[in-house]
């Protein structure tokens, strides 16, 4: 368990404004996703846990263990953190071998106190189990990508790490690669029971890996929770936006009815049905939330939806799922390329918004 | 061959190569060891250590060589220091040359150094102590084998700079034919006294091993990329010669 309170100031620089961290992070074990945009302060939230950053404020307790106190002056150095870190580039030593990275791992563990013998069949162990045996010899310019992220992962298990610290770890890797990293990185969180800090900016990678997810930006928490919590229901409407998954419409509430878990909306003068939304009242103003891949497009104009409205079309461009129509309101919507040809040359769609995927966040 | 030709005295030359090599010997040692501390140390007075190793590039000779004098004559401490451990005084002899060359490359190894270890990307450091390993553990098995190219690079510069020293090297280790005359007390000492082919010759010397010495440390330093064009040609004739036997 990771419970790290961390405040940090930058003051203004020649190119840099002020920026101050602020977060208050709680990572159980199972994997714990920093998601935000580039700049909010991810990476800086590792390097406090990781001790390559101070905090100016704050405490991390690992385990109840503490490694840093700033009212007490507590500040272990990260060589006794035993925090396994993967850098964004894997920071394998150029110099040494797969074999020898690991090697050097494991002579440098020295809470491990395991004899010579017992660490080259440590090294083994961990080079069979990630597939590496083959390539022990080589130098890491002689991996591919894939390769060099498993080595690197392989090689902070070396030294039976108490935390598993990620800083996008499958940047720069294709999509195949991508996979099988997250597959690896998924049969580790279930052997090693251990919190995994995993820092991205890449939506799918997220929705993929989370148990936990963080929404990070311009240095604070916007919401922290279980990934679905967070998913399904976007504390605020810059959760929402952060996320970058989500149609985000103004809207009022007109009606409420908690006996029959109905609410109704007016969004742009049309009417939608949602669920009763509970801690809102009549005549609130907000925005709703629905997930892009829970928003259809009807296709047939004369069929009739109780739940729909209708907003101008302003471009369709071919996507990797099909048609992506981008609508008046900064509205996506995803459709098959057969269902596009049925409302090819429309000014305007007809937009179904099911009624249990509205969520409603005040102003 | 002019009438008035005298057979060239080599002492100089092999004196200049013993004494850059020491000093270039002493530079690595310490140079690299100061070079580490101003690169990844903060404290107090680092500024001021950074400008007291840049001093000696800025100062006359002749101000560093009476600095010198002072500090290792028979009468200072740490001449006479040495004179109990050795015994024999250090000024004007070839070892006091030998402190004289390490005067005189030493700022500019520490400099350049420092600037290599630097560039060396802090997140292998940081990966290292992750896992668990001492800054000198680190220091010794990461940071060093990633900065070796370049710091091998600057020691020969610092071997070639060596072998120029002047000012200082006359101010404290004289100029002793055949004891303390290096190849550059040498050359002034020919010109003075009219030996122009003795002049001409140890010129030539330095010059070329001057011109050698740079050209090794921009092939080291280019990462072999020098040699690449050629590494094909090579193989090829090895196998050739192989094939051939």
């Amino acid at each position: 368990m990771i419970n790290a309170r961390l405040i940090k100031r930058f003051s203004p620089g020649r190119e840099s404004a002020a920026f101050e961290l602020n977060v208050h992070l709680e990572a159980p074990a199972g994997i714990t996703v920093l998601f935000g945009p580039s700049g909010a302060g991810k990476s800086l939230t590792l390097n406090c846990i990781a001790g390559f950053a101070k905090p100016d404020e704050g405490r991390v307790l690992v385990n109840d263990e503490i490694y840093f106190d700033a009212a007490s002056g507590v500040d272990i150095p990260p060589q006794r953190r035993r925090c396994g870190y993967i850098f964004q580039d894997q920071a394998l030593f150029p110099h040494m071998t797969v074999r020898e990275n690991l090697l050097f791992a494991a002579s440098v563990a020295d809470h491990t106190r395991l004899s010579g013998l017992q660490r080259r069949r440590r090294v083994n162990e961990l080079l069979e189990n990630f597939q590496l045996s083959d390539l022990a010899a080589r130098k890491p310019a002689q991996l591919s990508g894939g390769q060099k992220q498993r080595a690197a992962l392989a090689r902070t298990l070396v030294a039976d790490p108490r935390i598993l610290l990620l800083d996008e770890p499958a940047r720069g890797l294709d999509r195949p690669l991508r996979e099988a990293f997250y597959q690896v990185l998924k049969d580790t969180r279930q052997r090693l029971k251990v919190p995994i800090l995993l820092v991205t900016h890449d939506v799918e990678e997220c929705l993929e890996l989370a148990d936990f997810i963080c929404l990070i930006a311009d240095g604070r928490f916007l919401q922290c929770g279980a990934r679905n919590q967070v998913l399904e229901h976007p504390a605020s409407v810059e959760a929402a936006r952060t996320l970058g998954i989500f149609n985000i419409l103004p809207a009022e509430i007109t009606a409420l009815d908690p006996g029959r878990n109905y609410s109704k909306l007016k969004v742009f003068d049309q009417h939608i049905e949602g669920p009763y939304l509970p801690g809102h009242l009549l005549g609130d103003h907000g925005f709703i939330c629905i997930r892009e891949s829970e928003t259809f497009v009807i296709p047939n104009r004369s069929k009739e939806s109780s739940n729909a409205i209708e907003l101008r079309l302003l471009a369709a461009e071919p996507s990797a799922r099909g048609m992506r129509l981008r609508l008046q309101h900064d509205v996506s919507v995803t459709l098959p390329a057969t269902d596009y040809e049925s409302i090819r040359g429309q000014t305007h769609v007809r937009i179904e918004i099911p009624a249990a995927a509205v969520w409603f966040v005040p102003r | 061959m002019a009438p008035n030709a005298q057979a060239i005295d080599w002492f100089p030359l092999w004196l200049s190569l013993r004494v850059a090599a020491l000093a270039t010997l002493l530079v690595l040692l310490l140079g690299t060891f100061t070079a580490f501390i101003l690169s990844h140390k903060e404290f107090r007075g680092k500024n001021l250590l950074d400008s007291l190793i840049t001093l000696p590039l800025v100062l006359p000779p002749t101000v560093l060589g009476y600095y010198l004098l002072v500090a290792l004559g028979r009468s200072s401490p740490l001449g006479q220091f040495y004179e109990t451990v050795t015994g024999q005084p250090l000024v004007f002899t070839w070892q006091a040359a030998v402190v004289a060359a390490f005067l005189h490359s030493a700022p500019i190894y520490i400099k350049a150094a420092r600037a290599v270890l630097e560039g060396v990307d802090y997140r292998y450091q940081w990966a290292a102590f992750s896992l668990g390993a001492s800054e000198w553990r680190t220091f010794w098995q990461v940071t060093l084998p990633l900065a070796r190219r370049g710091l091998i690079s600057l020691a020969t510069l610092a071997f070639a700079r060596s072998l120029g020293d002047f000012g200082v090297t006359i101010m404290v280790a004289g100029n002793i034919p055949g004891r303390t005359q290096t190849l550059s007390v040498a050359i002034y000492d020919a010109v003075e006294s009219g030996n122009g082919q003795m002049a001409r010759v140890l010129v030539l010397i330095i010059s070329i091993v001057a011109l050698l010495l740079l050209w090794c440390a921009g092939s080291v330093s280019s990462n072999d990329k020098f040699l690449a064009p050629y590494r094909g040609l090579l193989r090829r004739y090895r196998a050739v010669s192989v094939s051939g036997a």
